[in-house]
């Protein structure tokens, strides 16, 4: 499964720029499925077992997209400066390279900081491409770019630019491949845009309208010097997700899961997360209403370009996935 | 003989100009889009197969292209109300307590004359007279509550809950255009004419949204009931193109004056289908029109609304670039006008099934 992580992590995706991910995905995932389609936002949805009398119509969802930068201005001596796409912070780019999704590369880096420990805002900020003027720049207003940095495997723990949520699609990845037989009709939704607000479920969760949906996403950490305080660590097993600021999971589908994960003995942890939210909430508030959850896998430095996760909890959300879904579903 | 549709974009001349007036005059306060519906509702209707006013008050176009199938449904947006101010409190004697409406900015308010209600009672805000301020209320901007319109004693027709637009009438500058609300009477402008020029290979979907500086919300019931291929929204963007106080380079433009229609890539509500970007950006250079990259950032259009309806909507945006936006008078250049209302005819000729195509086959 270690390569698999490696191809998807190194992949650019930049929200509303999935194509390269997608096709890969997709290429891993068109022999094991009944059929695998791509929506009118880029979602690739695919359709796996038959719902047998006791079954639901499941949605499961994994983003394909990562958070990256867009170019606003090229200037003078061929500097560009840039905004954010989803939630990016001044404080892990100084010093950090991009790749744009034509292939060009750059390093990320600040004016002259005054003083000089403040963090400064994006807009301070330029990527150097090692052009020498507007007109050599290889960069137009609008191209988009995503951070760039190899995957490291340290072992049990795993670090990329985008675990968030790349692991996740490989958890769903490897959840299709492993299991056999199920009483569902289960939909895998690798989805578009959610880190500008969860936006390629919105329209996959209206066009699929299922009995009930689930999230794969990673979550935060509590387990970090002085960092917030927050139950969730690495390697205490998947996290079952209570709620997050976008979302209160439904607690009969909670209660559901941690019968399941208590009585497959697989470690789990309870997840509430203060901020930041998953395609879940989207899922969730669909036509008419739609039962919803999330599963997380717990990740340190999200939302940085060296993002880390336990390989044992990515692991135990694979088995749990596969017995939670090869089973009936009672949500009572 | 008509001439090739591939290359005869209609052109803005006295007639549009007019038109163009009489809807930027109008006041159609979001809530309120009445006046302005009136008039579109009057130009649409000989060219329309069908026209409807929904339960918000969009007003809903439809014509079918005549070509042969398959024809792609494509939905054009452009919002019908304006920012502005409501009367929320009567203190007496002509004078109101006020909110805004939109985006407003409460220091653009102060001193400027207004138009109150459905039959446009004069009015002002009063300000403060320079000979009664103190040094820290030059320093300051007036806080709302201390506004007051004052429509003069002795009006009995001005009640609370009316709104009010600044009372700046149209005018054409030489090259340029001046008014309280080209954002955006100059998409439903632009929309007007691209329906009186409807390009036979499309099935036109138009909406004249209401609501959309509160929230796009007119756009969202708009597309739910459309359900189009496609959606390309016409509006009103802010050029911030004056050159920087120190003559350092302006990094923040958003988009300037007299560089053609500005195209959304991504602003914070939308991310642009990367097929329709290329397509218009093709159709551009094709055609020899100026155009321009809005600077991707904030801000967002009824794309944002309309992209995300029902299963999702490949969407667009494309402006018309305007100085001065949400004040008492935008400035915007002919020009601009012209070339983007010819940029979006012939991205509706030059749209081929192949750019959208319907299914199993996404966003690239």
């Amino acid at each position: 499964m270690k390569d698999l992580i490696r191809k998807l992590v190194e992949t650019t995706g930049p929200s509303g720029f999935e194509a390269e991910i997608r096709d890969l995905v997709q290429a891993e995932i068109d022999p094991l499925v009944s059929e695998a389609r791509v929506d009118a936002l880029g979602n690739l949805i695919a359709r796996k077992g038959e719902k047998a009398a006791d079954g639901l119509r499941i949605m499961l969802s994994a983003h394909l997209d990562e958070i990256g930068v867009i170019a606003t201005h090229i200037d003078e001596m061929g500097f560009i400066r840039f905004t954010n796409i989803g939630g990016v912070h001044a404080s892990t780019c100084i010093g950090g390279r991009v790749r744009f999704v034509g292939g060009a590369r750059g390093v990320i880096q600040a004016e002259r900081l005054d003083p000089p420990d403040k963090i400064p805002s994006l807009d301070k900020l330029y990527i150097d491409v090692g052009a020498t003027s507007r007109e050599d720049c290889p960069v137009k207003v609008g191209d988009v770019a995503g951070f760039e940095r190899p995957f490291l495997d340290l072992g049990d723990r795993l670090v990329a630019k985008s675990m968030d949520d790349r692991i996740a699609v490989a958890v769903l990845v490897e959840v299709i491949r492993q299991l056999k037989d199920t009483p569902h009709e289960l939909f895998f939704v690798f989805s578009v845009q959610e880190e500008v607000g969860t936006r390629g479920a919105i329209t996959a969760a209206f066009g699929l309208d299922p009995d009930l949906g689930l999230a794969v996403d990673v979550t935060l950490t509590g387990d970090t010097p002085k960092s917030r305080f927050m139950e969730v660590c690495l390697g205490k097993g998947p996290a079952i997700k209570v709620r997050d600021s976008g979302m209160l999971a439904d607690p009969r589908l909670v209660d559901c899961m941690v019968q399941i994960a208590g009585r497959l003995q697989i470690p789990y942890q309870m997840e509430v997360l203060d901020g930041g939210s998953t395609d879940a909430r989207s899922i969730q508030v669909s036509r008419a209403g739609v039962p919803a959850g999330c599963l997380s896998i717990p990740c340190r430095y999200v939302h940085s370009p060296s993002e880390m996760v336990d390989y044992r909890d990515v692991q135990n959300a694979v088995r749990f996935l596969v017995e939670f879904l090869g089973g009936p579903i009672h949500l009572a | 003989m008509n001439p090739d549709p591939r290359n005869a974009a209609p052109k803005i001349g006295a007639e549009q100009i007019d038109l163009l007036e009489k809807l930027c005059n109008a006041c159609a306060v979001t809530g309120d889009e009445s006046e302005v519906r009136a008039i579109v509702l009057e130009e649409v209707r000989p060219h329309a197969a069908e026209v409807k006013v929904d339960a918000l008050g969009n007003v809903l176009v439809w014509r079918s292209g005549s070509s042969a199938e398959p024809r792609r449904k494509v939905m054009l947006a452009a919002h019908m109300d304006e920012v502005g101010m409501m009367l929320v409190m009567d203190d007496g004697d002509g004078l109101f307590r006020v909110e805004t409406v939109g985006g407003l900015e409460v220091r653009q308010m102060a001193g400027k004359p207004v138009w109150v209600g459905r039959e446009h009672i004069p009015g002002v805000i009063g300000a403060k007279p320079i000979h009664f301020m103190s040094g820290d209320d030059r320093r300051r901007a007036p806080s709302l509550e201390s506004l007051r319109v004052d429509v003069g004693s002795g009006s009995t027709k001005a009640r609370v809950g009316d709104r009010a637009t600044f009372a700046t009438r149209f005018q054409r500058i030489g090259p340029s255009l001046r008014g309280k609300a080209l954002d955006d009477r100059l998409g439903v402008a632009t929309m007007i004419e691209l329906l009186k020029h409807a390009p036979p290979n499309v099935d036109l979907l138009l909406a004249f949204t209401v609501q959309e500086e509160i929230g796009l919300r007119g756009a969202r019931v708009a597309a739910y009931t459309f359900d189009p291929h496609l959606a390309i929204v016409v509006d009103s963007t802010p050029a911030n193109d004056l050159p920087a106080w120190d003559r350092s380079e302006n990094t923040v433009y958003n988009c300037r004056l007299d560089r053609g229609p500005a195209i959304y890539l991504a602003d914070s509500g939308t991310i642009a289908d990367p097929r329709l970007a290329r397509h218009l950006l093709a159709t551009a250079e094709k055609h020899g029109l100026p155009y321009q990259v809005r600077q991707p950032g904030g801000g967002s259009t009824d794309a944002s609304a309309i992209q995300r309806q029902r299963e999702g909507v490949p969407s667009i945006s494309i402006s018309v670039p305007g100085r001065y936006a949400h004040t008492a008078a935008m400035l915007a250049r002919l020009a601009d006008w012209e070339n983007t209302l010819a940029l979006l005819y012939y991205t509706l000729t030059d749209l081929t099934a192949e750019i959208i195509p319907l299914s199993g086959n996404g966003a690239k």
